[in-house]
């Protein structure tokens, strides 16, 4: 093959220079890409591949459903909770159990304060040193990005010997030669534009977002008892509240813990409207040329909603976070999603390490069959235990290849906006166009990498919002008198019916993630876990469409081959995830290869 | 204030020999109690979030699988500055990668423990999937707690062995406990 043009519209070229990224770092997970170049060291394919292989479908079979959300919330080293809620939410849908009010509020204060605070790691830690040069920040001259800062908002670090201790405590670690996270950068790459001032300001931020972030995480503390792995229950939540109790050793939610909550999210708030989204619209405003990394962004997106503002309702109209899919940018006609249709979501195998009986149709995840299969193809370079350069004619990943009504689909944040603002709904289309019109951008605009970073910020602050929404609602509540916490009526499995299936969704910080459950004689028959970087990260189907992250990386220059900074900034903005997607090594035993280029 | 010691089991429960700190770490706390000041925790494979349980603390302990090149089911202890360094050099699993990345952020901070000691037990299988510890592994719980015991005694963090009929509150829910050990 040379030139081909993928039925999802992409056209491809596999005729270049090969070029390997292997692990991309700064993820979760181990995820692998490689990329044909032209001779202008422009991206002409891109194969994304997942190298490990998670099997939690295998595990939970057999086991008791009530239980199924602990070991969920071990696959991640990320989102626990969001794997958690879509377990319990799954076996409720499939028993139908009846959740609290009580318990709706605090899972939605839950889920809203993990995509405030994912959102934050992920732009600093992750994301954010795709753009911001650490060692430049050396040069920077604390007066003067003492006095940016100051322009740009009325955050009160910010004079300029707070930005010297800052150069001075960098300055000593970099020299120190523990570089730690900073270790894989490509400081000093022509593709970073940013002044050094502005450099230091992100890198102080950076810092308090570290200090920060585990604020936040408190609320998981309160109400699911410790974190990490904080408690979930299938019925409703764990924690009892007693507005007028003591606090002790084992006693319930009391109005000093509900206060510091409170307290935490009023900082929340004000962190993110105040900093972060401050440093983005810095960012923003030096790399708005930068405009690649479209894929299938405002193309084919889709979002399951979620936010339920009244419990044990998931219509639309219910729905903060609305639910849709656009198909071939048609944003005029946004169209319905449904979990339970056996013609929608369906996942693909034959570029997977999987087999199925018939490798052309996709299967439904009621029907789903996980049996690993890793086999290479003929045009593989290197040996099972050494790959130097994948086939993608052939099998290639072990991530599926989900689809929707056949279609590849972006999913995440950027997708989620999008289908707000083509409902026309207040809370999506207003920042988005303010934010548009103070960068002096067309909508196009947000169709690309640095419109998926901005997507992500603008829902943190959302999040942040909400978190208030959902706070006051259940103080309304508890003060209205109702207390009940959680449902037991089907708590033992002598209510349940001999065999039922069930559907759990979530927007998780990264995208549309649904758990498909089928019980039997009170036992887990079947498990099926689709999760966001399975749709954004996935590999070719039947019909040739390439997924997400392959469709973005195309027709991107790279300054310098050598250092595939974009190839990084592009993958970031998914904000990939890898430990859910996939998990540990290969069946037979034998270790993938790890190509680090550099 | 910072806490005298934090205990923390790191690892993937799910994945056979991994899962070897968390273990560790519920068998410890199973069997003694201590003050208030001492944080015992399972961080599973937790990274950023456990960066305030290690700036909270003067003396770290870690329970991990490490690749030590040695037979399988030894253990081996390695002290402070050589903490961060065995789990840059001897990496076998995701979790690894961003502790390693928890430890540089301390030291930046500058809130890095004073001192640390990583228990390290050499793993025989990582590969089975929703596999408990093996036995040559599972054996050196017991030896693995002893020795904690005797470095935190030394830094003066004093543990009481748990009464018959004590009621225990477990650091995982009870699903996850019952699978390995």
């Amino acid at each position: 093959m040379t030139t081909i043009t993928t039925p999802n519209g992409f056209t491809i070229d596999n005729s270049g220079k090969r070029m390997v990224v292997d692990p991309i770092t700064r993820i979760e997970g181990h995820l692998r890409c490689e990329v044909n170049l032209d001779q202008n060291n422009v991206i002409r394919n891109a194969v994304s591949s997942g190298t490990m292989w998670r099997g939690l479908e295998v595990i939970l079979k057999g086991r008791d459903p009530r239980d199924a959300w602990a070991f969920c919330e071990r696959i991640c080293g990320v989102c626990t909770g969001i794997h958690a809620l879509a377990s319990v939410r799954a076996v409720e849908d499939a028993l139908g159990i009846k959740i609290p009010e009580n318990a709706n509020s605090i899972r939605n204060l839950m889920e809203a304060t993990q995509w405030a605070q994912d959102h934050l790691v992920h732009f600093y830690h992750l994301h954010a040193l795709d753009w911001v040069d650490i060692v430049s920040s050396l040069k920077a001259d604390p007066r003067a990005t003492s006095d940016l800062a100051q322009n740009i908002s009325p955050w009160p670090n910010s004079s300029p010997g707070y930005f010297r201790d800052v150069q001075t405590k960098l300055k000593k670690f970099v020299d120190s030669g523990q570089l730690g996270p900073f270790m894989n950068g490509y400081w000093g790459n022509p593709a970073y534009l940013l002044p050094p001032e502005a450099n230091l300001m992100a890198v102080s931020h950076y810092l308090e977002a570290l200090d920060f972030q585990r604020e936040i995480v408190k609320i998981h503390t309160v109400f699911g008892g410790k974190n990490p792995h904080p408690n979930w229950l299938v019925g409703g939540m764990a924690c009892a509240i007693n507005v007028d109790g003591p606090l002790a050793a084992g006693a319930p939610v009391n109005m000093v813990q509900l206060n510091l909550v409170s307290s935490i999210i009023d900082r929340t708030i004000a962190f993110i409207d105040q900093v972060y989204i401050p440093d983005l619209m810095a960012i923003a405003s030096v790399y708005k040329t930068w405009t690649y990394g479209r894929g299938l962004a405002g193309q084919n997106v889709m979002s399951y909603g979620d936010f339920p503002l009244h419990a044990n309702e998931f219509s639309e109209h219910n729905l903060l976070m609305p639910r849709g899919a656009i198909v071939d940018g048609k944003l005029d006609a946004v169209l319905d999603v449904d979990l339970r249709d056996p013609s929608q979501v369906q996942e693909f195998v034959n570029h997977s390490w999987y087999r199925y009986p018939d490798e052309a149709a996709g299967l439904h995840p009621w029907a789903g069959i996980t049996d690993p299969d890793f086999v290479l193809g003929p045009a593989t370079v290197g040996t099972k235990t050494d790959i130097k350069q994948l086939d993608e004619d052939a099998k290639y990943s072990f991530i599926k290849a989900p689809r929707w009504r056949g279609h590849a689909m972006e999913v995440g944040p950027l997708s989620r906006f999008t289908i707000g603002y083509a409902k026309g709904i207040a809370d999506f289309k207003e920042p988005v166009d303010k934010m548009l019109t103070d960068l002096g951008l067309p909508i196009d605009a947000l169709f690309t990498t640095l419109g998926r970073t901005a997507a992500r910020g603008l829902e943190a602050s959302w999040a942040a919002h909400k978190m208030r929404l959902f706070f006051d609602q259940l103080m309304s509540n508890l003060r209205a008198g109702d207390l009940a916490m959680v449902n037991t009526e089907k708590w033992e499995p002598a209510t349940w019916p001999k065999e039922v299936k069930g559907i759990g969704h979530v927007e998780a910080p990264r995208g549309s993630l649904g758990h498909w459950i089928h019980i039997k004689d009170q036992k887990i028959e079947a498990y099926q876990a689709v999760v966001p970087t399975t749709w954004n990260g996935s590999p070719r189907d039947p019909s040739g469409n390439i997924g997400a992250f392959e469709a973005a990386l195309l027709h991107t220059p790279l300054a310098d081959a050598a250092q595939p900074l974009e190839i990084l900034r592009t993958l970031h903005s998914f904000d990939p995830c890898l430990a859910c997607a996939t998990h540990v090594l290969a069946q037979d035993g034998g270790e993938l290869v790890r190509i680090q280029v550099r | 204030m910072r806490n005298t010691a934090a205990i923390l089991g790191i690892g993937n429960v799910l994945w056979a020999d991994e899962g070897f700190g968390v273990r560790a770490v519920e068998a410890l706390h199973a069997r003694y109690c201590t003050k208030d000041d001492v944080e015992i925790i399972d961080g599973g494979t937790q990274g950023l979030s456990l960066l305030p349980i290690v700036e909270n603390t003067e003396y770290l302990l870690i329970f991990d699988a490490i690749d030590f090149g040695l037979p399988y089911g030894t253990m081996k202890s390695v002290f402070d500055e050589d903490v961060p360094r065995y789990l840059t050099a001897k990496k076998l699993s995701l979790h690894q990668t961003s502790f390693q990345d928890v430890l540089a952020l301390a030291q930046l901070s500058g809130r890095i423990p004073s001192r640390m000691a990583l228990i390290g037990v050499q793993p025989l299988d990582l590969n089975t999937y929703g596999g408990s510890l093996t036995t040559p592994v599972a054996a050196q719980i017991g030896p693995a707690i002893d020795l904690a015991l005797l470095y935190l005694e030394d830094a003066n963090v004093k543990f009481m062995p748990r009464l018959k009929g004590d009621e225990i509150e477990p650091l995982s829910p009870l699903s996850v406990v019952g699978v390995g050990v």
